[in-house]
């Protein structure tokens, strides 16, 4: 079953189109995450399918039921925001009871002296609050339901956003960047929540980032945004392993995966950066192909040879079990990244040649207009290993 | 060696320490003598002089305790003013708060021409009320003016606004909203600006999506402060009203109109009466320390507790 459905929605703000044709299927339960750097649409697609803004073109469908002319409320659908939205003057039992009091009762009932004497009304508050209680305490906020959130840390006004979206149990949670106001430490430990508090509820999240680590280790899939449109949608493995094209590869995996122009040689052959590769005959390359070569996929090699790049080690950073080598490689302004085991630390010194044997087996090729280049379904590496 | 060098810092030390000290008083004497001047000796010369019988220019004056005070409160022109100025402030303030809210959301919610419909608001608090309040005895004129001509025009009943005692009152309070207007729209613009886009968003999303609901949920808490800011200012201004009094009514007809700052001018300059005017200030100035003591605990509790 689907949980959402997006239809060609297209979307602009006066002459800046923002959204570009976009569709997506979201499925019922799972945790999709529309991945994209500043200013790609991602937030403004959110926002469409909460129905804070209204799309030029294209449909939108929330558990089988078409949304576009309802109103947020009635779409079923929660959200956290990224400055959580708590409304100041309220406390956290208060906050979290106001979408249960919108719905529950009406103008009347919700006036402050009259409506207390009208039949119901006091059942009806009971029952709220009694939600309102059980949701905080699932969060492990309940002892925080008198406070105002002015008086809250960052993570406990995130929880209390979320126990907001949780107490009516909406279809879908929409999250807007929900953890990019919280400190690095925070950050790690509100993923993991995120993800624990979706197994148990099983119902859809949508949630925007631009961070791909949260992208990489919370989502089922990861939706990713570039200019307006979806460029790949797919599991973080096969995101980061079998990018669609150049740009999506560009964006996923820190450091960048490296980027190298080369250029056909015939006989499989690729000619780059000084050295040549040897790849697979089957492909059509055209002209002029891009290698990407993630920085995991280099290895430390004693001597120039085929599949061997050789360069100019300019510095070594060190993040811990591994460290980063830069290498300047001939034909590329910007160096390589190779990612090495710690213990090569001693034998490396800033100025020395440096000999990195590709790992072909991992290796990418794009094509000129950015496309990658595969065999078949796209799984199968395009480069040849070859034994030594 | 090091010993010597720790005696040496000491003695450096000391000798800093009193010149910046020096410096110090230096630099904060010019502004404590002008506060001495202007403001603490003025205010200590008006409770001396709110004990004596002096009228201004007398070569003689003779101490006479709390006598002004209490004559006073047998005063029917000072009580008269003291309940007009409460009316006048009970009147003013309010409907500068409604209107200045209602106008500001207004203005907020159109798209075009904000700034024009801001600075046509705005436009009476820049100008002088006292070229304002000559218009103003145009427009009310009895039979000339603009109001009882177009009152008549539509069959409405006409008044004399500013020589009736039902209506003088009530015809000030008006003017003096007009006045205070512009302020409250400005401020309350600048609040609403304030207002983060998330915390509507969040309000859609939890079904307070109606104007009402939106006003009740975001809005107006989100003012509460700005509000406060309003209801001070204004309520101070219309406190020290004088000059609409003086130039349209001169506290007329029969002390209907007179206030507390008109009382003061009329006793200490027009009668003389200096120490009667002074114990007059020596009230006005209990009445508006008073007020401004609680509206500031009232901002400080407020603020603490959000």
């Amino acid at each position: 079953m689907v949980g959402v459905s997006v239809r060609g929605i297209s979307k602009s703000f006066g002459s800046a189109s923002i959204l570009n044709g976009i569709s997506l299927d979201i499925c019922d339960g799972e945790f999709l995450t529309l991945l994209g750097p500043s200013g790609c649409g991602k937030s403004t697609l959110l926002r469409i399918i909460a129905g804070l803004e209204q799309q030029d073109c294209g449909t939108i469908e929330v558990a089988g039921i078409k949304v576009d002319h309802l109103r947020p409320k009635l779409r079923d659908v929660a959200m956290v925001f990224q400055s959580y939205a708590l409304y100041p003057h309220l406390t956290v039992s208060e906050n979290m009871a106001l979408p249960l009091r919108m719905r529950r009762l009406s103008a009347w009932q919700r006036l402050p002296v009259i409506g207390a004497l009208l039949p119901n009304v006091r059942s009806v508050c009971t029952e709220i609050k009694t939600e309102v209680a059980r949701t905080a305490k699932a969060l492990g906020i309940d002892h925080l339901l008198s406070r105002k959130p002015s008086q809250l840390s960052g993570g406990q006004r995130q929880r209390v956003a979320v126990g907001r979206a949780m107490v009516r149990h909406p279809a879908v949670f929409l999250m807007d960047e929900p953890l990019s106001n919280l400190d690095a430490k925070l950050r790690v430990q509100m993923r993991g929540e995120i993800k624990e508090l979706h197994r148990r509820l099983g119902v859809t999240f949508v949630y925007v980032t631009h961070d791909q680590t949260e992208a990489m280790t919370m989502s089922d899939r990861v939706a990713v945004m570039l200019d307006g449109q979806v460029a790949q949608v797919a599991s973080p493995r096969q995101i980061y392993a079998c990018p669609a094209d150049r740009r999506v590869a560009e964006l996923i995996g820190a450091p960048k995966i490296n980027l190298l122009e080369a250029a056909p040689r015939g006989e499989g052959l690729l000619a780059i950066a000084g050295s040549t590769l040897a790849v697979d005959n089957v492909l059509d390359f055209g002209d002029s192909v891009t290698v990407g070569i993630r920085p995991e996929s280099l290895q430390f090699a004693d001597r120039a040879g085929l599949n061997t790049l050789t360069g100019r080690l300019r510095y070594v950073e060190h993040v811990g079990a591994d460290l980063f080598a830069y290498v300047d490689v001939p034909g590329s302004r910007e160096p390589l990244v190779a990612r090495l085991p710690v213990e090569l630390a001693s034998r490396l010194q800033s100025d020395q040649t440096l000999h990195l044997r590709v790992r072909c087996e991992q290796a990418l090729l794009f094509s000129a207009d950015g496309r990658r280049l595969s065999e078949g379904d796209g799984q199968v590496t395009p480069l040849r290993s070859y034994a030594e | 060696m090091s010993q010597q060098q720790v005696v040496v810092d000491r003695e450096l030390w000391v000798e800093t320490g009193s010149a910046e000290a020096l410096a110090g008083y230096a630099l904060v004497g010019p502004a404590l003598f002008l506060i001495l001047v202007l403001f603490i000796l003025p205010a200590g010369a008006v409770l001396a002089i709110a004990a004596t019988d002096w009228h201004l220019g007398a070569k003689t004056l003779s101490f006479i305790g709390t006598a002004n005070f209490t004559s006073l409160l047998a005063d029917r022109a000072f009580r008269a003013a003291l309940f007009n100025t409460a009316a006048y402030v009970l009147m003013v303030v309010p409907s500068t708060l409604v209107l200045g809210l209602s106008l500001a959301l207004l203005i907020e919610s159109g798209k075009s021409l904000r700034a024009f419909y801001r600075a046509i608001h705005f436009l009476p608090f820049m100008t002088s009320l006292a070229a304002m309040a000559i218009v103003w005895e145009a427009l009310l004129h009895p039979t000339i003016g603009l109001v009882n001509q177009v009152l008549a025009a539509v069959g409405l009943p006409t008044a004399n606004w500013l020589r009736s005692e039902t209506t003088v009152l009530p015809i000030l309070a008006v003017i003096g909203t007009w006045q205070s207007l512009g302020l409250a729209l400005v401020l309350f613009l600048a609040g609403l600006k304030a207002i983060p886009q998330e915390l509507y968003d969040a309000a859609e999303i939890d079904g307070a999506d109606g104007l009402l609901d939106r006003l009740q949920t975001v809005t107006l808490p989100s003012l509460a402060p700005v509000s406060l800011f309003v209801v001070i200012v204004v309520m101070l201004r219309a406190f020290a009203t004088f000059d609409i009094v003086q130039i349209l009514t001169k506290g007329g007809p029969d002390d209907a109109s007179v206030m507390l700052l008109y009382a003061l001018y009329r006793e200490s300059f027009e009668y003389l009466r200096t120490g009667y005017g002074a114990a007059i200030a020596v009230i006005f100035l209990v009445i508006v320390i008073a007020l401004a003591a609680i509206q500031t605990r009232v901002v400080n509790t407020r603020t603490s507790r959000s």
